[in-house]
This record gives C-alpha cells, structure tokens and sequence, in this order.
C-alpha cells in the first residue's frame, strides 16, 4: 500500500493521472485533546485506485486493523479511486466505520449505500411501561461517551442527535448513532435516540429505525399532527425492514404552546409510552430565568403531568442540570416524584444514583403497601368483594396504586 | 562501557530474559517471591572525626562547585539526588552542571526518581558527563533510554529497592546532593517549612546515611536548630545556600483533582464497594492509595461509606493530598503515614498536625530489614499500565516498550494484605489486560484483585476473598471474561510488536534480584 501523501510534490495537477474529480469531504476530529474519534478525508480521483495515508496513536497496535477496515468500507460504498487521509486517536472499529461513510458522503461517494458494522445480539424489546427513572445523555457526535455507557446503571440511554450535535454534524452524527446501535452494548439500559425538530428528524429517523432503537424521543413538539409525521414515518421505515418490535415515543414539551397541547400530544398515537418536559427552551419561550425551585414551571410540570396521566402514559421530568450540585438535584427529583413524575434526565452519570434513591417509595410506603397488598388478596382468597385493612375500607384504586408500588419496589430490587 | 558489554541473558523464575550482568555488576535472577536470603553485613561509609569539621557547627562554603570539589568529585562517580520537589526541583541539574564545569566523566545518576523537568540530563549524557541513570526515567529520559542511547544500563528499582540496594551496597553513593526546603549551617534538614517546602524528606535519608559525602542545598536557611531535623547535620559534610531549589509551581502538583471522567469514577467507587462489601473496610483498619485521579475519586467514595458505616481507620498511608488530610482533620483516621505529599495541605498538614508522620523507604518498604510496614496495610489501590490473565502486572512501560512511569512504591506496596489495581479495561483502543505484559514489574501472586470499569476480577488464589463478596451486588467476573469482552470492543487483539534483542534497563524486584529487561525499541 502506498503511503504518499495527499498533498506531496507530485500531486493532482503535475502528476495529471490522479486529477480530483470532486471536492473532498472531511468527517471526524483529531489532535492532541481528542480521544477515540478519527478524522477522515476523502479525496475523490478519476483513477489511480485506492491510496490510504494513515496516522493513529495505536498504529502500532492497530495500524492493519484499521487500513483493512477502510478498504473494506471504502470498497462497500463504492469508492473505487480516492486518496483517503485518516487520522486516528484509538476510534474504535464503528466509530472508523461511521467516520469513512460520512466522509466518503460529503465527497459525493457512496450515494445511498449503508456500510453497517457487525450487529451485537438485540436487547429484549422494552416495555411500555417500563421503569424509566433515569435517562442518560450521551451526545451523538461524541463516540468516547458511547461504549461505556451503559456500565453507569441508567434505566435510559439517550443518544442525542439534537441539541448536544452542531447543525453541521448532524449528518455525520446521525451514522455514528446508528453504528453504535448496532455495534454498542448498551447492557441493560433502554435505548433512546433523540432525533431533530422535524422535518429534519425524519432523515435521523431512516437511519436510525433501522437499528432498532426501543424509543424515540421527538423534540419540541406542539402538535399532535408533528406525533403523527414521526409515527407514521416509523412505521413505514418498520415496514420495508420487516421491524415486528416496538419503538416507543416520547415526545418532549418544550414550550407554551406544546404544554397547552399536552394532552392532544399524548394521545396522538398509540406508540407513545411517556410525555416530557425541556425545561430549557420552556423557560426562554416564556422569556423567564430557569430557578433551582423551578416555581416558573409549576404550572407547566403540573399541567403536562395531568395529561400524561389522562391518556394513560409515563410523566417524565426534564433535566437537572448543574451536575456539581448533587444535593440540589436530590431536592428537585424528590420534589419531581411527590409531583407525580417517573423519572428525569442526566447529564452525567453521577446523577444516577440520585435520581434512582429520589424516585424509589420509602420503607414506610412500602409498608403501608404490604399491608394493602396482603389485606388485598386476603379478601380475594375469602371470595370478599370489599377490602378492608383493620377498621377502614380499601378502595380500589388504592390497591391498584399499591400493587403499582410493591411492583416497582420489586423491580428496583427494594423488596423480594 | 557498558553499551559494548556482551552479557549473557538467563531465564529466571519468573519467565523472564534477564542480564546476568549490569553496569560491570553481577546480577541475580528473581528467584520467587521471598526466596533470596541475602548474606553479609549492611554497607556503611567511612568513620569520620569531629575533628575535620568546624567547632563552629558552620559547614556552609560558597557554592555547589566548591562543595563537589571539596568533596572530591572524580570521573566515574556516583551522584544521587531526590524528587521530593518532584518537577519544580532544579538541585539535581544545578549539581550534574556543576559537575560538568568541574570537568569529570562517566558519572552514575543515581536519583530516587527523574522528572521531565529534567530531561537536560540527556545532554550531559551525550556529551559524556553521565554515563548511565540508574532510577525512574519517563518522559524524554525514557525514550533516550528505550532507544538504547544511554551508554550503561537502566537499573529501576522501588523506593524500598532503592533503599536496600544503598544499604546492601550495590549502590554505593559517593555524594549525596540533597535539596532542603529549610537547613541550618550544621546540615540539619526539614522538607516541611519554607517557601520551597515540599513535606517528607523521606528519599534522601538512606543517602545520608549511606554516602561518603553529603551536601545539603537550601534557600531557606535558618539558625541552628532546624527542627524538625528530619535529616541529621550529623551526617551532612556542606551547606549551600542558593537562591530557589525549586519551582514552588511544580513541586506541589497542581494535578490532585478528582477526576470528572464517569468510567474513571465508576472504577473508584467500584474499589471502595469492594472494600465495604469484603469487609476491609472495618474499624481500626489501614489503607493506601496514590494521588492519581482514580485514587482520589476513591476516597472520597471511601470515605462516605465510612462515615455511614460508622468506621475509623487507625492509620492511612500517603502519598498525602487534602483529601487524605480531611480524613485526618475529622476523626476518621487516627494517623497519616506519610511517604510524600502531594499538595500543600498535606505539607501544612504534616508541619502542624503530630499525627501526620513523615516516613521514610526504610521504614515504609525496605525488604531487607525486620519488617516493613507496607505489610501491615490492609489494602493499596495501585495503577498499572498492563495485566496479565495471571495477574502479573506491568507500571514501568507502555505496550510500545517506552518507559512510561518509575515504579515508585508500586512493588512495595504489594505485599499489602489486599491488593488492588484500578485500571481502565482499554486505553486508546488498546487493551489493558493483555496475553503477556511488556514488563513484569509484580508477579501476579501478589496481585489480589483488579476493578476495571467492567467489572471485578478477583485473583483465584484468593478464596478469602472470594468468599467475602459472595452474595453482594459487586459485578465479580473472571479477569479472562474482561479480557475477552475488551478485545471484542476494540476489533480484535492487538498486533503483537517486534522489540529489539538487547536490554537497556532492568527491572529489580523488592530484594535486589532482576524481574526482568526493558528491551531497546525499535
């Protein structure tokens, strides 16, 4: 393999045979403060076959690897004559991958060919009502945060093609995540993908259904009709994949005209399994600060809650952002789950263990719901159509809010 | 020289090549661990009378060439110098250039570790001033030594290591150069007051026991007494004034921060759970941990866990950084055992609190004494740079072969009762626990356990262990199991690389014999 230089003294023009067809595109990063990311450029030629200049700080380890790696992608999508340039800091095999095709895209190569990395065995398909405590961000044009993940014990993984992803990498991103999907053991978390404000979210999404994600997560949303578009999309990418499995929605009220609407949102189509709150933008529509009581949003957490619960689906509170401030967080979350919400957000994993301990019931409600419980199937086995506990009478929805509990204590391992 | 030396190379018990020759001295293979029984008596230096030395107590002459002179200095000597300024200190080069002006040769460098700071040694190597450095290299240093530049042969040794081979003899130093953060004009030293203070003067007590001729360098020279004098002017010939020893920047690292990165927390909590959950983490135990940020980020999960707990620790051993002070100032432990200090509450910390004790190699780690109190710590977080499925460990070098960090305290501390090496699963791409490490810097026997990010890999040879964590929700699983999941993530094994034939550097283990050669890299 030749080891020349896209820029030597005997390039394009005076060499005259390997003359640039098209101008090159880039994708990726490299230097000194970056970490398992690669930079690849992509130079289009009329001939001269395929010519890799490669530098990586794990040359030594992987330099093989990874120019067959390239060869191959390079040969999957078509590219037969090009000077490729790659720069690696110890990428991994999909993050090299994902960073060749949208490099080999932005040149105009590979046009409407995927090169997908070997697919780890897919997770069990979630739940609808799955316990969805905690959700971590990882942005989506960052692969170090990718491959571990999933070690920090969130409920969720987000991967977020959205506010997190410059508009200028959102396509470069987009193949990233879908990668990581297919290659990344995210263990038992659930993956999310958080795609863009449509219309451009429904090109994240046929990149991203394919992979199987168990939710999507739709941003600013303020009509139902905006649920229907991702919905109806979905289904139709579901479709020519012969996809079986759910993919959840949960779309994300972010302003005042999407807290109005929250009910109408929540109801908009039968995949949605939780309604969300960005507290971010909330704030800013109503041109107000975002305080750490958060009495600006009562009405609005409030509200989306009521509605979350009208139509039968998860309320799920935004997130808490200052991760330095741990006891803060525990207020909030705790305040967060006395309000009738499900979970929050992360921005780093240490807020996982917080939010898991604010949104676990106490002893003493578990308790108290033993003993509902217990009362509960005591009358059942005496064939009693009334529950009573001591003196008083139980209502049905009480017992029903008991059984809820003792099954979410169980899941979070607090009873056996 | 030593570069034209033709040694023969021996297997020893470890599996490893080594020299039976270095530096013109005969080497012993590693025989196991606890196997060599040393003979003879200690080393000691020359007796000297009162006599020769001012009534006055003033032993100051007017600069660090004179002392080298009055002290005889001569082509071939053996010059040693201390890291307690770690990289702000300028003592060292300041003596090897004066050296230099002076005119000799083939100089030994004999420093308990070397800093990039330093890296103007190599000039002085290549223009013949030094002829061979026998500590820690990394940096510059390091490659100049991997690339078989040096003329005689690295010889790294642990702090222990350091110790027992000046007082077995295998190192005999001729002058001792120490930087004193505060002296007296007798020679008395104290590494905890002055503007340069740096803590502990724990690594250059051996030289100053142990060395024909010892100079005491200070910028902050007080009337006699200096006390603490915790190295005696007994023992020092000269005194030296000089504007700075060192950059006060540097000396205390400005480095000692929790680290933020998740999968580096994970690993620290991780190591705390596991000495909760195996019942290590009990009243009136003792433990160690380096100031690296996975150390750190320990403690302070530690020390949450036992304040819930309600438990105390009769002693911690430093490394000392505020953290560990902390634990101190709250009750949590009754002492800190100090080898070095890591920041400037450790050393106001050391100067103010009586029970935050200076210690030295000899009695912190010497092998070759009556014990030593590394095995009385009921456990050490450790770093390494590559394991292997056996637990045999490497610090000294990175998978390319270069030099990448001293061994420190490393190899003494192993003999802990619980030994754990927090480390990333892979860095870069390329995997930490390996099929054979480049350098065996601690056989595995001695390794207890590894917490990677992935997981807990607890030594099989350790049933008690086993056994301890057996029913909590640690995620124990066979070190091969990590292996193999990692090597999965980072597309395969990585390619095995070609090193070079002949040893530049070897590696002593805690009693003096050879665990193994840094090979040139080519």
């Amino acid at each position: 393999m030749m080891e020349r230089g896209f820029v030597d003294g005997r390039d394009a023009m005076s060499a005259g045979i390997e003359t640039p067809v098209k101008p090159a595109g880039e994708a990726g990063h490299w230097g000194a403060d970056i970490r398992s990311d690669v930079h690849v450029r992509i130079e289009p030629c009329e001939r001269g076959g395929i010519d890799i200049e490669l530098e990586s700080r794990v040359k030594p380890y992987y330099g093989e690897s990874i120019r067959r790696q390239s060869e191959e992608v390079l040969e999957a999508l078509g590219v037969k004559h090009a000077r490729v340039a790659i720069h690696d800091e110890g990428a991994l095999p999909f993050v090299i991958a994902a960073r060749i095709e949208a490099a080999a895209r932005r040149a105009g190569l590979g046009e409407g060919t995927r090169v997908l990395p070997d697919r780890f065995p897919l997770p069990e398909p979630s739940a609808r009502d799955r316990m969805r405590r905690s959700r971590l961000y990882v942005p989506g044009s960052e692969p170090k945060y990718f491959i571990n993940a999933g070690l920090h014990g969130a409920d969720a993984i987000i991967l977020d093609l959205e506010d997190s992803v410059h508009l200028n990498e959102k396509d470069a991103a987009r193949l990233l995540v879908r990668n990581a999907l297919r290659a990344v053991d995210f263990l038992a978390c659930e993956r999310m993908v958080r795609i863009n404000q449509l219309p451009l979210g429904l090109e994240d999404l046929e990149e991203i259904v394919p992979e199987s994600p168990d939710l999507i997560l739709i941003p600013k949303v303020e009509s139902a009709s905006q649920v229907i578009e991702a919905s109806q999309k979905i289904a139709e990418i579901k479709a020519n994949y012969g996809i079986t499995r759910a993919i959840w929605l949960m779309p994300i009220l972010e302003s005042a005209l999407g807290i109005e609407k929250a009910y109408e949102i929540a109801t908009a189509a039968r995949e949605i399994a939780a309604l969300t709150i960005g507290l971010e933008d909330y704030t800013a529509d109503l041109g107000v600060a975002k305080t750490a009581g958060g009495a600006e949003s009562l009405f609005a957490r409030q509200r989306m809650v009521n509605a979350a619960h009208g139509a039968g689906v998860q309320a799920i509170d935004s997130v808490f952002g200052d991760v330095g401030d741990v006891e803060a967080l525990r207020v909030w979350a705790l305040n967060s789950r006395a309000m009738g919400f499900e979970g929050m957000g992360c921005v780093h994993p240490v807020q996982i263990a917080v939010i898991h301990q604010a949104f676990a019931p106490t002893q003493a409600e578990i308790e108290k719901a033993q003993k509902i419980v217990a009362a509960y199937h005591e009358a059942e086995r005496k064939g009693l159509g009334v529950v009573s506990l001591g003196s008083k009478m139980i209502d049905a929805p009480v017992v029903q809010r008991a059984l809820k509990l003792m099954a979410r204590a169980q899941a979070m391992g607090l009873v056996h | 020289m030593a570069i034209l030396e033709k040694t023969e190379l021996v297997r020893n018990a470890a599996g490893r090549m080594v020299p039976e020759m270095a530096n013109g001295r005969p080497q012993i293979p590693y025989l196991g661990v606890g196997k060599y029984k040393p003979g003879g008596n200690k080393a000691a230096p020359p007796i000297r009378t009162a006599a020769d030395y001012p009534e006055s107590g003033d032993k100051r002459v007017a600069d660090l060439e004179t002392a080298l002179r009055k002290c005889g200095l001569r082509d071939g000597m053996v010059i040693s110098s201390h890291h307690h300024l770690r990289d702000g200190d300028r003592v060292a080069l300041m003596a090897l250039e004066a050296a230099e002006r002076i005119g000799v040769k083939d100089l030994m460098w004999f420093p308990s570790a070397s800093f990039p700071s330093q890296k103007g040694a190599i000039e002085l190597m290549s223009s013949g001033v030094i002829e061979h450095i026998e500590g820690s290299m990394n940096g510059p240093l390091g490659d100049y030594c991997t690339q078989g530049k040096m003329r005689g042969m690295g010889v790294l040794r642990s702090h222990g290591g350091r110790w027992q081979a000046i007082q077995d003899g295998e190192v005999h130093i001729d002058i001792a150069v120490i930087a004193a953060p505060t002296a007296d004009f007798f020679g008395n030293c104290d590494g905890s007051h002055g503007k340069s203070a740096c803590g502990s003067l724990g690594f250059a007590l051996a030289d100053s026991i142990y060395a024909d001729h010892v100079i005491a360098v200070t910028d902050n020279l007080v009337p006699f007494p200096c006390i603490p004098w915790q190295i005696q002017g007994n023992n020092v010939d000269y005194v030296v004034t000089v504007d700075s020893i060192g950059d006060p920047a540097r000396i205390v690292s400005g480095t000692t921060q929790i680290t933020r990165s998740p999968d580096r927390l994970r690993i620290a909590e991780l190591v705390a759970l596991f000495l909760r959950d195996a019942g290590i983490m009990r009243n009136g135990f003792s433990f160690q941990a380096g100031a690296g940020g996975i150390a750190l980020a320990f403690v302070s999960y530690l020390k949450r866990m036992m304040k819930d707990a309600g438990v105390k620790a009769r002693f911690v051993r430093g490394g000392s950084t505020k953290y560990l002070v902390e634990l101190l100032e709250e009750g949590l432990t009754d002492y800190i055992l100090d080898g070095q200090t890591f920041d400037l509450s450790g050393v106001q910390s050391m100067a103010n609190n009586p029970r935050h004790a200076a210690t030295s190699p000899f009695t912190s780690y010497n092998y070759h004494g009556k014990g030593n109190f590394a095995s009385l710590v009921d456990a050490v977080v450790l770093g390494a740079t590559e394991v292997d499925e056996n637990f045999n460990a490497n610090v000294v070098t990175h998978s390319d072969g270069r030099l990448l960090h001293g061994i420190g305290g490393w190899q003494n501390c192993l003999a802990a009762g619980c030994t754990i090496l927090a480390v990333p699963s892979f860095r870069d791409r390329i995997p930490v626990i390996v099929d054979q490490v480049t350098t065996l810097c601690g056989p595995g026997e001695l390794i207890d356990v590894v917490v990677t990010e992935r997981g807990i890999a607890i030594n099989p040879r350790r049933q008690d262990l086993m056994d301890a964590v057996k029913g909590s929700k640690l995620p124990i699983r066979p070190l091969q199991e990590i292996k193999s999941e990692v090597e999965r993530i980072c597309g395969g094994k990585p390619q095995q690389l070609k090193r070079g034939d002949r040893p530049v550097a070897v590696v002593k283990w805690v009693d003096g014999t050879v665990l193994d050669s840094v090979w040139q890299v080519v």
